[in-house]
This record gives C-alpha cells, structure tokens and sequence, in this order.
C-alpha cells in the first residue's frame, strides 16, 4: 500500500467509536493534529482519554471510523504505526528488576538499533534525562519522578516522529512535572508532533498549541487554549467560613458579588465566579464582615478543567444549593471525577 | 520470492525478538533468586515427603519407589514451573509494559515466547537438581548418559508446552493473584492423577480413566522408562504428540489473546 507520508498529520482521527458493552467510551470523535504541534486531550477520568490514545498507538481497534497516524492506518498497518510512534503510558512500563540502563538497551534492541549506535545513544539519552548516575542501578529503586524519566527516555531513545503522553504528569511532584513540561518544549520545538492527554487546564495552556476537550467519550470542543480560555471570562474566589452552620448565609451574601458555582457544607466553603477576582475580593470580604460572618480563608481561582466542561456542554457544573441545601449537582460531580478510573 | 524473503526474515526476526525478551526475563531469575528457590523448593519438599513419609507402603512390581518416584517428581516440578510463564505474564499486563511492548513494531509472538523459553530453561536446570537430590536419596538411574538426557529433554518439550498453556491462561484471567491460584488448580489434579507419583494400576477406575488420558502419565511413562533403561518407544511417542498437540493449540491462543490484552 502506497501512503505517502509527507505533508500527512501527524494524527488524524474521523469517527472513531469505540464500546465496551453498554459503555460507550468514544463516540465518534473526529479530529487532526496539525504537524510539529502539541495537541492537548483535556478531560475528566472516564471521559475517553486513554481509550482514544489506546487507539492511537494501535493497542486496540476501534469499533467504528478510522484512525491514521503518521500517514499509516492504525488498524491495517499497524506495524508500520509502532515504527513511528512512542507511547508514554499511564502506568510504569519501566522493568524494576532491570537496570536504568537496561530498560534502554532492551528496547534498542528490539528496534535493532546497531550495537555501536545503541550503546551511544543510550549514553546520550542517560546523560539527557540526568539518568547518568544511576544508570546502572535496577529501575525499581528509583523515585517515582525518576522512573517517568525513564520511562520517557525510553519513548524517546528511537526518535519516534509522534509521542503520545498519556497524562504524564499525574502523581508527579511540582518540580518533576515542571521538569517534564521543559522536556516536552524541547521536543516540541525539535519537530516532534505531540498528543497528550491532561485533567488540567493549566498545563494544557502551558504546553499545547491546540486542545481537544473530551467529555462522556464526546469531543464537546477543539480550539487554541486562548479560544477556550476567552470562554472562560473571570476567576473564581474561595471563600471558607469559620462556622458551617453560616454557610448558607455567607452564599447569600456573596450571591451580590458574583454568580454562586459550589457550596461546600462540609467543607464551610463558597465558590462565586466573578470577572476579575482580584478587584472584587476585598469587596466580598467587606460585606462578609458586615453581616458578621468569620472568614477563615479567601482565595483566587483561576479557571479549571470544570469551568470548561461547564462552559462548554452546561453540564453538571454550578453548585447552586437547592432548596434543601443538599449539596450542589457539582459535588457529586466532583465526587464522580476522583472516583472513576 | 518476495513472499518468501519477507517470510523468512519475519520468522527471523520473531526468533530475534524473543531471544532479545529471553535476556530480560534472565535477567529476573538471576535478580529474583526466589522464582528458582521456590521453584524447588516444593519438589525436594515432595520427595522427601514421598520417599520417607508416606512412600512406605508403596510398592509397585519390579521398581524400588525411589526409582518409580524421581522421574514422576522432575516431570511434576516442571509442570509446576512452566505455570511461572502465565503469572511473569499477568505480572507485566498489571504493570503496562505490555503496552510498551504491544506499541513496539516487534513480533507479536516475542514477548510469550521470550517468558517460555527462559521458564522451560529454568525447569530444565530445576529438573536436574532434583534428579541430583534424587540420587542422594537413593535414585539410581539405569541407563546411558544419552537416555537420561533424552529423559530430560522430553520432560523440557512438555514444559515449553506447558509454559504456552500457562501464557494463555495467564493473558485471559486478568489478576495476578488469580493465575497464580489457577497455575496450582489445574497442574495438581493432572500431576497428581497421573503416573507421576503413584502407577495408574493402584488409582479407583474413573482416576483410571482420567489418567490414563492425561498427558503428564505420558511424559511421566516416557521420563522415567528412559532413565530406568526400560523400553520406552510407546511412551515417547505419545509424548511427543502430545507436546506437539499442546503447542499447535495454544501458541496461536496465547498470541492472540495477548494481542488483544
């Protein structure tokens, strides 16, 4: 089969629909990363992220639609998709009782990279990851932060032209998740086409070019993160209240500053969405104390991945309390998202 | 004769890539030294159990029990051992190496085979210890160097074989836990209802009938007439379909299920 491969998308998907019995956990999602780009998968747990990566990288065939990557079909020319492509999975997919070293060579090695340019370019790539020292201890002893590098060095070690990162910063402490971001700018800026997936809306902004959100296996939107974030004029303020009893009424005091989106009973927390929070909050405070209400905490919010959601499909989000002041449809939203896998 | 360049170097590169996978799950046995540790543990357990606990009894025709015993126990050690290649497999799904692997444009095949034959090499130095032990413990085999390696090499097809329904059983069942108790549910009734501990004469009919049927009687029958001297050609031959049954069936199994794992 000729393909040409030049001037193809990196990864172009039309109707892609896959089910797991009832479950539908992509429903004909259709899109197209332009070439060298970062295109950032944004979404809750369950909403078809990994399915649609899975996909991708060949791991499993989709039920409906096609799917091309690197200008091969995924499901018709698979093998000529994995010569192409690297994968950053969800899980560790390091080999603990194999040295940092090993876990590299083992790989050259069943890409039959030659013995000389194997053992250079695993040099070079432990001394890139800062691998170097502990190069030759077993994977399993390493920090969690260092086996992600591993286990992106090892993506990388032949050069693929697309890399999938399936959220590859989760779990991952604030200064190994900043160390990843510089490391997918480089890559990005070699040439490298990119496509992972996030539950954050920051590191969406941080590093992709273009965002596709994902919701119940829909593509609900796909667009710049400056197009999504215009969507999502304002910031949100956090304010927590000493007594929980006066949670009810510190709403109804912040329902003139701002449009109300979480009430939190157990927490003694408010949320209220407001154009620009920095200028409103001391505002918030004021009429707070005026009806004697104890802050204990006020904080700016910049915008996450529910506001999106909820500025994209209105769906779930505002907590409003109802007229029993159960807890908001957000909450169990919210529940919903750290719950699923 | 594209067909058949393309043929050949895709065998060729299959064969690559599990030797490539064999280094590595070398690797493990040499930093794991329980997997061999245990792995004989429960044989030399067993044939001190049988040769001075409960073997007493036991008599069978023409044979002292030690030597009936040793070669039943080398075949039922390896049996044990090939279930390793399921659970080592389970252990990498759980772990999403599989992914890595599964996203790498390598034979489909490798990663099994490169878990089998590394397991069948460890049964294949397992089953020499034992049959060392045995000796210390009275075994004496009767018959040329070349017959007892045969014995050996025999009880190591069937292993290999073995290792490919453990690598079927271990990509479909999905935890751990539950295709290392489902290696000990199948591999106890068929060891044990067979020649391998006890002649199939001494068991109540229906066992009779189950054993007489199952495998490891063959291999058991083919081992141990090879190192006892005695004419071993029925058994062998039965053995060697019986590998070759066991194979035909289940390595296209196991690759597909692990393909779509």
């Amino acid at each position: 089969m000729m393909t040409t491969e030049l001037g193809a998308p990196p990864v172009l998907a039309e109707g892609v629909t896959k089910r797991y019995g009832d479950r539908t956990a992509l429903a004909d999602v259709s899109l197209e990363a332009p070439g060298g780009s970062v295109l950032a998968l944004l979404g809750p747990n369950g909403a078809g992220k990994t399915t649609l990566i899975r996909v991708l990288t060949t791991l499993i065939r989709p039920d409906a639609g096609r799917a091309v990557v690197a200008g091969h079909d995924v499901v018709t020319d698979a093998q000529a998709v994995r010569r192409a492509i690297g994968l950053v999975g969800q899980h560790e997919a390091t080999d603990e009782y194999l040295t940092g070293r090993e876990n590299l060579t083992l790989v050259g090695r069943l890409l039959r990279l030659g013995r000389a340019e194997l053992a250079e370019r695993v040099d070079t790539t432990l001394e890139a990851f800062q691998l170097a020292d502990v190069a030759n201890q077993l994977a399993g002893t390493y920090s969690g932060g260092m086996r992600r590098r591993l286990d992106v060095a090892v993506t990388l070690l032949t050069r693929p032209r697309v890399v999938f990162l399936d959220e590859p910063t989760t779990g991952l402490d604030p200064a190994s998740r900043r160390q990843l971001w510089l490391l997918i700018d480089d890559l990005a800026a070699g040439g490298t086409s990119i496509l992972l997936s996030t539950q954050y809306l920051d590191e969406a902004d941080r590093l992709a070019n273009s965002v596709a959100v994902l919701d119940h296996g829909r593509l609900v939107e796909t667009g710049t993160p400056d197009e999504l974030k215009a969507r999502l004029q304002g910031d949100s303020l956090h304010i927590r209240v000493a007594d929980v009893e006066d949670v009810g009424a510190g709403a109804e005091v912040l329902a003139g500053v701002g449009e109300i989106t979480e009430v939190d009973r157990g927490q003694g927390s408010v949320d209220v969405r407001v154009p620009n929070g920095a200028g409103l909050l001391p505002d918030a405070l004021r009429r707070l104390d005026r009806e004697g209400l104890v802050v204990t905490g006020a904080e700016i919010r910049r915008p996450g991945l529910d506001d999106v959601l909820f500025a994209l499909t209105g769906d779930g989000a505002p907590g409003t309390e109802d007229g029993n002041g159960a807890p908001a449809k957000s909450k169990t939203r919210k529940f919903a998202f750290h719950g699923r896998g | 004769m594209t067909a058949i360049t393309h043929a050949r170097a895709t065998a060729g590169s299959a064969i690559r890539d599990s030797f490539v996978l064999a280094w590595r799950n070398y690797k493990h046995n040499v930093r794991v030294p329980s997997l061999i540790v245990l792995s004989l543990m429960m044989p030399v357990i067993f044939l001190v159990l049988f040769r001075y606990l409960i073997g007493g009894p036991i008599v069978i025709p023409g044979v002292s029990y030690v030597d009936f015993l040793v070669p039943g126990l080398i075949v039922q050690a390896i049996a044990f051992g090939a279930t390793q290649t399921g659970v080592g497999l389970a252990e990498d799904v759980r772990r999403g190496i599989t992914d890595r692997f599964r996203s790498l444009p390598i034979s489909r095949s490798a990663v099994p085979a490169g878990r089998a034959v590394v397991d069948t090499v460890r049964n294949a130095l397992v089953g020499i210890i034992v049959l060392g032990v045995g000796v210390v413990v009275g075994f004496r085999p009767d018959a040329d160097a070349a017959y007892i390696l045969a014995a050996i090499g025999i009880a190591m097809a069937f292993g290999y074989a073995f290792s490919w329904v453990a690598a079927y059983l271990g990509v479909t069942l999905k935890n751990v836990e539950s295709v290392h108790d489902a290696g000990f549910i199948w591999v106890i009734p068929l060891t044990f209802a067979s020649s391998a501990i006890v002649p199939v004469e001494s068991m109540p009919t229906a066992a009779q009938w189950f054993a007489d049927l199952n495998p490891v009687t063959s291999v058991a029958d083919a081992t141990r007439a090879l190192m006892l001297g005695d004419p071993a050609g029925t058994a062998v031959i039965q053995s060697v379909l019986w590998i070759a049954a066991l194979l035909v069936v289940f390595v296209p199994l196991a690759v597909r299920a692990y393909q779509r794992r």
